[in-house]
């Protein structure tokens, strides 16, 4: 027998206790939409798991009505480190029960179990514990004292980190003193139901978070709801543009999160073996499906056929195939359209004159998947270079000089993330400096971390989350000096006007 | 750096064939220092990944009597007696008497002065692993410090080699290591290499340890892996057992990528035995899928992957004895030694 086709060792979905139905999570209840219902898949299987309601413009409404009076009565009048303790519990929750969501995550992604259980989960956890230590202490946001809650937010979130962009969009907002109404994605509604649950367990008053499940019209209803205070997307720069422009001129606070096609860096004196984990990390990672994933890799040109070697190398000892198997590298891709806009833009650059290389990966019968594949030869003129293709397609292109790497690097209309590779410290520092991206990582790639501010130049869009940055995405100027007994009372306006707006935070952020 | 007369190595094919004939230290320095660096948060990563497969059944059945087939079962000890080693190679034989389906293990390691012992108590099993038998590994040059001149570790080599041994496990000077003079450490190795030799023209096969943690850095890990191979090392290993940390996840892997390096370069294979502080069988099996995703399982023989354990084997019996029968037993039920 061969060792490498390793025994399957799968974690079993009969760990979960789904229901034949979801219906939508209002006031603290789970309610039946107004909608039709949808079924929602498991990409690797193509089969059905549950099915999901459809929330219409008049369920959207009542969502947005819970959470305004639970603003009003509940949340915005509980002192901050009450709900911390609730924010807490949810994360004690999360990893209580953090099996459960990683199993429910594959199950409904796609994604590895590998990932879920090693980085959505834990994330999503930290990312509560966090947010849960800020409550108490937001006077040292930065925004002075007693800085104030905007009040109800909307958040439209992505199906790439279902449960992660979910914790990443709340957590800040509660802690804060926002009250929720969020829409995860389509494809990916399963685990947001989970989450549901354990705001029951974790007796979060009613309507704090409330969860609304549909296509696109209903996050259009959603963010165009004239009693929404905040809006916060995360997803495609199509989509975010479209929000922009419907947002413009109401009062809505609005921060998007959207599209990248990143840069990695190698030069020639880098760390050879962990650059090449590390450009495999970029890229590979969650199918491709991430949006600060680093598509672009920017070789230097002495080293290229090298680093093409190793990473084609590499790359034959992924395995990809059952989600739930725990050796699972590269999972399905999410949706039969995700799968059908990879296939396009990769049969683009092949036409464009790309040279096209693909692992030699057994393809399942059934369920939507794409192998890793690898161009060389790509121009920065070629579709592949310039267009977010959110697939495991990676695009080389060389460079000479640390200028040219710089200009070739932020010759995009992204700027979301970048990597460096190299052992040179005064080097990587000169081009953190230099390069227009939001995170620059060196000699590592797609760390996150809850204390690091994360978010984009340019039309990968605008505000920060995580960190302190993230917070005050969600709060504003008081503009007046309490006294100090009032200070831990409330954190609700006095007559619901809103001060001026802060400027928001640019700040670059290095992570380790 | 100033310009002085360029020290000759002793030549070898390996080091002629990667940086020309006439060696000098200068060349071998230059090829040392001009190897790309290792960053350990990412090196330290991938090990951590590796560690995450899941082995099971049918696969964790063939990973345990793969430990046991590639496993130096090892006594180092001042206290050492000829009864013990004894005793040592009747366990290496039959590891488990109540299973005799278990395979023997690769070798036993002794110091020098023990293998005329172990030879007489191995008898007609001694011979090649490969074909079932089990080898004498015996350590040499003043193990484990390698303070010694270099006639008494060529000494001890040649003692060894003349009393049976299959197999030397050499140290290198780490001090001359770490005063920068690679010449040195170079010339020292090729020489216990000619040492091996035997009066019929065949060889000792050579492990070059490197004691990993006295040389501290990745960066000079890698160095000396590939030193010690140019040099002509069959084998690198990490450590004696007696500095503390011995073999880890991260050091092991970085000296396996540098032997695929070196295959990749020249198609040689040269092997790796990770030694000390491997007591586990899940620790083992992390190991296993480090060579099987590094260099390949092509690896997983004992002609190019050891284990140096004294404890580890036991462990393993005790994994193989749950899978057999579905349930655990315990320490009394396999022989201390």
């Amino acid at each position: 027998m061969a060792f490498l086709e390793y025994a399957a060792a799968p974690e079993s979905p009969s760990i979960l206790n789904l229901k034949a139905q979801y219906g939508l999570f209002i006031d603290g209840e789970f309610v039946d939409g107004h909608g039709d219902v949808f079924d929602t898949i498991s990409p690797a299987t193509e089969e059905v798991i549950a099915s999901i309601a459809q929330a219409t413009a008049g369920d959207v409404d009542t969502a947005v009505k819970a959470a305004r009076r639970a603003y009003e009565t509940v949340w915005s009048r509980m002192s901050g480190s009450d709900r911390g303790k609730y924010l807490f519990r949810i994360a004690r929750l999360v990893q209580e029960r953090a099996r459960e969501l990683a199993v429910a995550e594959s199950l409904d992604n796609g994604k590895p179990i590998r990932e879920t259980r090693d980085v959505d989960v834990p994330l999503v956890a930290a990312w509560f514990f966090y947010s849960a230590g800020w409550a108490d202490k937001l006077e040292h946001a930065g925004l002075g004292p007693n800085p104030r809650a905007l009040g109800v937010a909307a958040q439209v979130i992505p199906w790439n980190f279902p449960l992660l962009m979910l914790a990443w969009t709340i957590a800040p907002a509660l802690a804060a003193g926002n009250t929720v109404v969020i829409k995860p994605a389509e494809t990916t509604s399963l685990t947001a139901m989970l989450f549901a649950e354990i705001l029951q367990q974790a007796d979060l008053p009613k309507g704090v978070v409330n969860i609304v499940t549909g296509p696109g019209p209903t996050g259009q209803a959603l963010v165009t709801h004239e009693d929404v205070n905040k809006v916060a997307f995360t997803g495609s720069t199509n989509v975010g543009r479209m929000i922009a422009r419907q947002v413009a001129g109401t009062q809505k606070r609005l921060t998007l999160e959207l599209g990248g096609k990143a840069a990695n860096i190698v030069f020639d004196d880098a760390p050879m073996d962990q650059a090449i984990e590390g450009i495999v990390n970029g890229i590979f990672f969650n199918q491709g499906h991430v949006c600060c994933a680093g598509s672009r890799l920017l070789v230097q040109e002495n080293v290229h056929d090298e680093v093409i070697d190793r990473l084609k190398a590499r790359l034959s000892t992924l395995r990809m195939g059952d989600p739930l198997d725990k050796n699972t590298d590269i999972g399905a891709i999410n949706s039969a359209a995700q799968l059908e806009r990879i296939r396009t833009l990769s049969d683009t650059g092949e036409n464009e004159g790309a040279e096209r290389w693909t692992a030699d990966c057994r393809i399942p019968d059934k369920g939507f998947w794409f192998a890793p594949t690898i161009f060389t030869k790509v121009s920065a003129a070629h579709s592949i270079a310039r267009e977010e293709i959110f697939g495991p397609v990676l695009s080389v292109l060389t460079f000479r000089t640390p200028a040219e790497a710089i200009t070739k690097a932020n010759n995009t209309p992204y700027g979301l993330s970048a990597g460096i590779w190299t052992e040179k410290g005064s080097r990587m520092l000169a081009l953190v400096d230099q390069l227009k991206a939001g995170v620059v990582w060196a000699n590592t790639f797609n760390r996150f971390d809850p204390a690091s501010p994360f978010g984009g130049y340019k039309e990968s869009g605008y505000g920060r989350e995580g960190g302190r940055h993230g917070l005050t995405a969600y709060l504003e100027a008081s503009g007046w000096d309490a006294p100090a007994a009032l200070s831990a009372a409330s954190t609700a306006p006095a007559d619901g006007k809103r001060a001026a707006r802060k400027p928001k935070q640019t700040r670059k952020a290095v992570a380790k | 750096m100033t310009i002085t007369q360029p020290v000759g190595l002793a030549p070898t094919d390996r080091a002629e064939r990667l940086l020309g004939g006439d060696l000098t230290e200068t060349a071998l320095r230059l090829h040392l220092e001009g190897l790309s660096g290792v960053d350990a948060v990412g090196l330290e990563q991938r090990a951590a990944g590796l560690s995450t497969r899941s082995i099971k059944t049918t696969s964790k059945a063939w990973a345990l009597d793969t430990i046991i087939r590639t496993c130096d079962l090892t006594t180092l000890e001042g206290a050492d007696t000829p009864g013990k080693v004894r005793s040592l190679v009747a366990k290496a034989i039959t590891p488990d008497a109540t299973d005799l389906t278990t395979p023997s293990v690769a070798a036993v390691c002794v110091y020098g002065d023990m293998v005329p012992y172990a030879v007489e108590a191995l008898g007609a099993r001694h011979g090649d692993p490969e074909k079932g038998l089990v080898s004498v590994a015996a350590v040499a040059t003043a193990f484990p410090s390698g303070r010694a001149s270099l006639a008494i570790k060529l000494a001890d080599t040649r003692e060894a080699v003349a009393a049976g041994a299959d197999e030397i496990d050499m140290v290198i000077d780490r001090g001359a290591f770490l005063s920068g003079q690679y010449g040195v450490v170079f010339d020292q190795i090729v020489a216990v290499k000619e040492a091996c030799a035997r009066p019929d023209g065949s060889r000792a096969h050579l492990k070059v340890i490197l004691e990993t943690g006295e040389l501290q850095t990745y960066d000079n890990v890698k160095r000396a892996s590939w030193l010690a191979i140019l040099a002509g090392a069959d084998f690198i290993k990490t450590s004696t057992g007696k500095v503390s940390p011995a073999a880890t996840l991260p050091v092991t892997l970085l000296m396996l990528e540098v032997i695929r390096d070196w295959h990749r370069i020249t198609g040689e294979k040269v092997g790796m035995k990770p030694a000390g502080g491997i007591r586990s069988s899940k620790d083992a099996v992390r190991y296993l899928v480090t060579v099987a995703e590094t260099v390949g399982e092509e690896w997983l023989t004992p002609h190019l992957w050891r284990f140096g354990a004294s404890s580890l084997v036991n462990d393993v019996l005790l994994q193989r004895q749950k899978m057999r029968t579905g349930h655990y037993s315990g320490p009394d039920y396999v022989t201390v030694d």
